[in-house]
Order: structure tokens, then sequence, then C-alpha cells
């Protein structure tokens, strides 16, 4: 068991660290989650009260745009030189692959998410200061049922041909109940319900994440093999 | 060399043919019975005869999701690829018996609440989700050429795919009634639960004999294949 | 007569698609072992290495490792073989250095930066220890894929095409090291269409044809083998 917790941390590490050299990944999704936040404003705006309604709709829906790019990504590392055989044939659990992977991509959007909460709040007037501590722990839910199904299904969808399409087209329809549940949440949160309205939303979340996560887990076996 | 191997055609079960005809006598019966006997309803008349249709369509669809799911895990135990090809075809067909549940459900809509898409209604919500989930699922398999790993995604992807049908439908349905929007109006009230019954068999039946010739067509199709295949493998063999 | 091979291929088909590029092999490598696999391009040596390497399964046929199964086992016989392939299977973001941590790591072992040092200076990459792969020459990439195998030497050495961008010492490394893993009850199976400079260190040569294999005599075989 501990070798394999050493290998999740060796695939962290090293998903980590290249990322950071780079910041390939990270500069564009950032640029481009803010963007996408500006042409919402610019398509349901002017008036204020409108954009506060719509602010958690939006929020989340730029988390799925933005992310589902840096999903594939993650295993473009892989794909070049033959990096991705030469992983498969370390002899141990193969879904250790998978669970420092997962890490990567959350711990990823999580920064990202750190960047566009405020810019969020800025751009739709947004009052974050009495919810902060519920709505970071809903957006920590949500960014990890989003990792483990985006990690799941790009270990897929990164080597086929229409990756672009296929990655969304598979992903996004199990991210309904997600969505939902986020959503509904944070716009109560971000309307002054302090965990009334959402701990049911919450736990959705919560049994969401769980039964994903496991699911993908054990499935990423079957996926990963050439 | 390893020796080559016959590949037999595959030959279409014999009670296919008439199960069929005994599906499709029953279904005729079963509609006929429906559309002359049921009284007009309360608040939908005639209307509610599409019910019969569009009803039993969506419960049929789920049956096929569920063939797929228990197959996908069949497939990744026994690694047996006829298990995949009858996943596929299931899916094939439950997503066109999906469609045509979400028509009717849209075209029942109409008349009824005046909008073509009834975002309260979780069923049908629900229902849309899942079709594209296994759109999905049909169009991973299209793009993955080696059948051994197409085979193997699919099963991952139907089986995830499976699990989330009751919590999509759970979540839509709490999203409803959290803003307090119109339900759906029951339909299974006692002149026509026997006929919505009666229907879902039909329907049942439909779908099997559907998915017994959609698995045939597939099985010739991998046969020719796999003779190619073995040609293939006699073919090219230079003796030193 | 009674060791367990090191490896035992019976029957071994593979096929892409249509095209059959293994028909049929049947290959016993005993340990102490350096066999020399050849044959043109495309007639089936990448692939036999990876399936022996348990990178592919095979679509017919069995066969074991050291006793191990190639399919049900393949974890055990991952801990047992290493390959040197076609691609180095690098990560360009990273320095060499990183490189073999993560290698290390991901086969189970602390990462020892003093075993990594000396890796590196065998095969002559100690300058470029901090530097990242993406500007790596073929050679250099090579080189360090070698001394990733130096760090968890294997007991079944698999080298696809080795001595292609290696110079004079990389090739005298090669070779010394095939040696080594086969002394050392371990044995190799070397791919290549360049036997001379396999001289003097590979036993028995498989020649491979149409995806089917036969043992050949050799001018380049040292000892006298009855794997004629």
């Amino acid at each position: 068991m501990a070798r394999e917790i050493g290998r999740v941390t060796a695939v962290l590490w090293k998903d980590l660290t290249a990322e950071r050299r780079t910041k390939a990944n990270f500069n564009s999704v950032v640029f481009l989650a803010a963007l996408t936040l500006l042409l919402f404003g610019f398509a349901l705006g002017p008036d204020t009260e409108a954009l506060r309604e719509a602010a958690a709709g939006v929020l989340w829906l730029t988390i799925l745009f933005s992310g589902v790019l840096s999903f594939n990504r993650s295993y473009d590392q892989e794909l070049q030189g033959g990096a991705l055989e030469t992983l498969l044939l370390y002899p141990g659990d193969r879904r250790a692959i998978f669970v420092g992977k997962f890490l990567a991509n959350l711990a990823f959007l999580l920064l990202v998410e750190a960047v566009l909460l405020p810019t969020a709040a800025i751009l739709y007037g947004l009052s974050l200061a009495d919810s902060l501590g519920p709505l970071l722990l809903v957006l920590i839910l949500g960014t990890i049922g989003f990792a483990a199904l985006g990690t799941f299904y790009a270990a897929m969808a990164s080597r086929l041909r229409a990756r672009e399409v296929l990655l969304p087209l598979l992903l996004f329809p199990m991210m309904v109940p997600l969505l939902v549940a986020a959503v509904e949440s944070t716009s109560a949160l971000l309307g002054g319900d302090a965990l009334g309205n959402s701990r049911g939303w919450i736990r959705l979340l919560v049994v969401f994440d769980v039964i994903f996560s496991v699911a993908a887990f054990l499935a990423f076996d079957y996926v990963i093999e050439e | 060399m390893t020796s080559v191997q016959r590949v037999p055609r595959p030959h279409r079960p014999r009670w296919v043919v008439p199960f069929a005809a005994f599906a499709v006598l029953f279904f005729i019966g079963t509609q006929a019975h429906g559309l002359l006997t049921s009284p007009p309803e309360l608040d939908m008349g005639h209307l509610q005869k599409i019910l019969y249709v569009h009803v039993p369509a969506a419960w049929t669809a789920l049956v096929a999701y569920l063939i797929v799911f228990v197959l996908s895990i069949l497939y990744l135990w026994r690694r047996n690829e006829r298990h995949d090809l009858l996943a596929a075809s299931a899916a094939e067909v439950g997503v066109v018996f999906n469609a045509l549940a979400i028509a009717l459900g849209s075209i029942w809509g109409r008349p009824t609440w005046g909008v073509w898409w009834a975002w309260w209604d979780a069923r049908l919500v629900s229902t849309a989700v899942l079709l594209v989930i296994y759109v999905g699922y049909l169009a991973m398999r299209a793009f993955t050429e080696d059948t051994e790993r197409r085979a193997r995604w699919s099963a991952a992807v139907g089986i995830l795919g499976f699990l989330n049908a009751y919590i999509v439908y759970m979540s839509v349905k709490w999203w409803r009634t959290l803003h307090q929007i119109q339900s759906t109006p029951e339909t299974v009230d006692s002149p026509y639960k026997l006929a919505m019954r009666t229907n879902a068999f039909a329907f049942l039946f439909l779908m099997i004999v559907f998915i017994a010739l959609r698995y045939h067509a597939a099985r010739v199709d991998r046969a020719a294949d796999e003779r190619d295949e073995e040609e293939a493998l006699s073919g090219g063999a230079v003796h030193v | 007569m009674t060791a367990t091979p090191a490896l035992d291929l019976r029957g071994v088909a593979r096929r892409f698609g249509k095209r059959w590029v293994l028909r049929g092999i049947d290959l016993r490598v005993e340990p102490g072992e350096v066999v020399a696999l050849t044959g043109r391009n495309g007639s089936g040596k990448t692939t036999l290495l990876r399936i022996c390497a348990t990178a592919l399964r095979p679509t017919r046929g069995g066969g074991a490792v050291f006793g191990y199964r190639l399919v049900e086992e393949a974890d055990a016989i991952r801990e047992v073989t290493g390959m040197l392939g076609h691609h180095a299977g690098l990560y360009d973001d990273l320095t060499a250095e990183e490189n073999l941590v993560f290698a290390q790591r991901m086969a189970g072992r602390p990462a020892d930066r003093d075993a990594i040092g000396r890796a590196l200076d065998d095969v002559a990459l100690s300058a470029e220890r901090d530097e990242r792969v993406r500007g790596f020459s073929a050679g250099m990439r090579r080189r360090l894929a070698l001394a990733r195998l130096l760090l968890r030497p294997p007991a079944l050495l698999l080298m696809d095409e080795p001595y292609a961008s290696f110079d004079a010492d990389g090739i005298e490394l090669v070779n010394a090291f095939a040696a080594r893993v086969a002394a050392g009850a371990g044995a190799a199976v070397v791919a290549t269409h360049d036997l001379i400079r396999a001289h003097g260190v590979i036993t028995r040569e498989v020649h491979l044809v149409d995806g089917l294999a036969t043992d050949r005599n050799s001018h380049a075989l040292v000892g006298t083998s009855d794997g004629a």
C-alpha cells in the first residue's frame, strides 16, 4: 500500500512539475475562463440584477468549459514519445496513475477557480464575505466530481481522433447532477441563505463524488491499457 | 504458424422469427386496445393515448440500458466479444426507443402545457440526458477502431452511464420541487393502468426482437471480418 | 535443463486490424542466453518484444516469463522485465535526473540520488543531469533510457535496435549490460539488424520472416551453444 501511495505521489509530482515548468495549460485556461465570464456578461447583461441572479450558473458553466480543455491536455505528455507505454510497464497497480492524475487535475482546477471566483465576484457584483466558507466547500466538492470524471473520460478521448468533441460529449451529460447541485447551492449561498437550502444539494454532491470517484477508479484499469 | 480457424456463418436463432411475429401482433393488439377502449382523460382528452407509446418507449429504453450495463460487466469479467456486440446492439435499440419517447413526450407536452419542452418534467429531462449519454457511447465506439479496445472502453462507459441514470432523475426531480414549478399529472389511474401495462410488455417484446436482429447483424459482420482475418493469416505466409 | 526458462512463448500470434504481424511464434530462451532477433523492418521484432514486456497481449497463443504467465501474471513479469524500446518514453519538461527519480518511484523504490549519479555517469550524461529532456538529441534520449534500465537491472532484458543512435562507447555499454544480465541468471533478447555490433555477446540468433521464427547459424555467435 505504501508503495502505491508512493506511485500516486510520483505521478502527482510529475504532472504538477511539468505544468509548473511550462504553465502552458494554466495560463491559457485561466485566460479563457476569464474571457468566458466576460462574454457571459455581455450575453446576459447589462442589468446588474439579472447578472447577479445568473452568476452561479455562469460560474459553473465557465468552470466546465474551461476545465474540459485541461483534461485532454493532461494526457498529452504521456502521448508524446511513447511515455504512456513506459508508464504502463512499471510494476504495480495502474489505478495509482488515475489517483495521481486526478489529484493533479484537481489541484489545477482549484487554482484556476481561485482566480475565477474573485473575478466573477467583481464582474457580477457578488458579495462573498458572508458565505465564503460554505462557498469554498461547494466549489471543492463540485470540482472533485468534475476532476474524477474528466480524468477518467480523457484517458480514452485523448487517444481518439475527434478528442475535442468526444470529451465534452462523454463528460457533460454525466455532469448534469453535479451541475444542478453545484449551481443551486452556490446560488443559495450567494443569495444569503447560509446552508439552509443548500444542505441537501451539498449532500448530493458528496454522494455523487463518492460514487463516481470510486467507479472511475475501479474502471480506470480497463481503459488505460493500450 | 498458428492454425487458421474456420469461421462458421452465424445462424439467426430459430425463435426470433416466430417471436417477432408474435410481438408485432401483440403490439397491434395492445395499441388497438388502448386506442379504442380508453375513455378520454379528464384534462387531456384523446391526447392521453400518445402516452401508450411514450411511456412504454421510455421504460423500454431504460431496460435496454440496463441490459447494456449487465453485459458490460459481463464483458469485463469474461472478455467474451459477443457480450460486447450484444451490449452495443442493446444500446442502439435503447437510443432509438429513447429518442422516440422524447419526441412523443414533447408532442404530448405542447397541447398540454403549451410548451415544446417541459423543464419541470423530471422524467422527460432525465431521459434526454440519458439519450446524450448513450449517443456518446455509440459515438465513442464509432471512433475506436481496434475491436478489443472498443469493447473494453464501451463497457466502462456503459457501466458509468447507467450508474448515473437514477442520480440524474433524482437531481432533476429535486430541482423541480425546489422551484415549485407545476408537476406532471400522474397517468396511472385505473382505466388506463391495464392498457399501459400491456403496452409496456408489447414494447418489451419488440425491444427483444430488435436487439436480437441487430445482434445477429453485428455477428454476421464480425464473422465476415474474422474470415478476412483468418485469410490474411494463411495468405501472407512465406515458408522458410 | 529443469530451470525455468527466461522466456517461453508458444504459438504467439498478433494482428493489428487485418494485418498479422506475428503468425505463431514458438520461442524458448534459457537463463544465460543473449538472443539476437533479426529480420527486416516490419517482420514483427518490435511487436514480439512488446508482447514479452506485456505492453501488448497476444491475439493467439501465450507464454511465460520466468514461469509467470503472460496475461494473467503480467504484473509479476513487469517486476523482472525491462525494455529499451524504440521510444525513450521520457518527459520533456523534466530534467534527466527528474525522469530517473520518477522511474524509481514508479517502480516502488525511493529516489536514490547517488545511484542516479552513477547511472548518468555510466551513460555519459552527467553534464546534462539538470537539463530538461526537451533539448536532448535522439542519442541522448536513448542513453537516458538506458540509464533508467541500469538503475533497475531486469532479469529479462529486452532491447529494440539498441545499436541505433549510440556511438562506440554506447554500444560497448549496451553489450556489457546484456552480458551482465545474462551472466546473472537472466537473459536478453536483442532485436537488431546490425549483427556486427552484437558480435561477441549473442549466443543465438532467431530470424523473423513474415511473422514466423527460425533459428539461424550466425557468424556473430559467441561460444558453442546447441541452439543452432
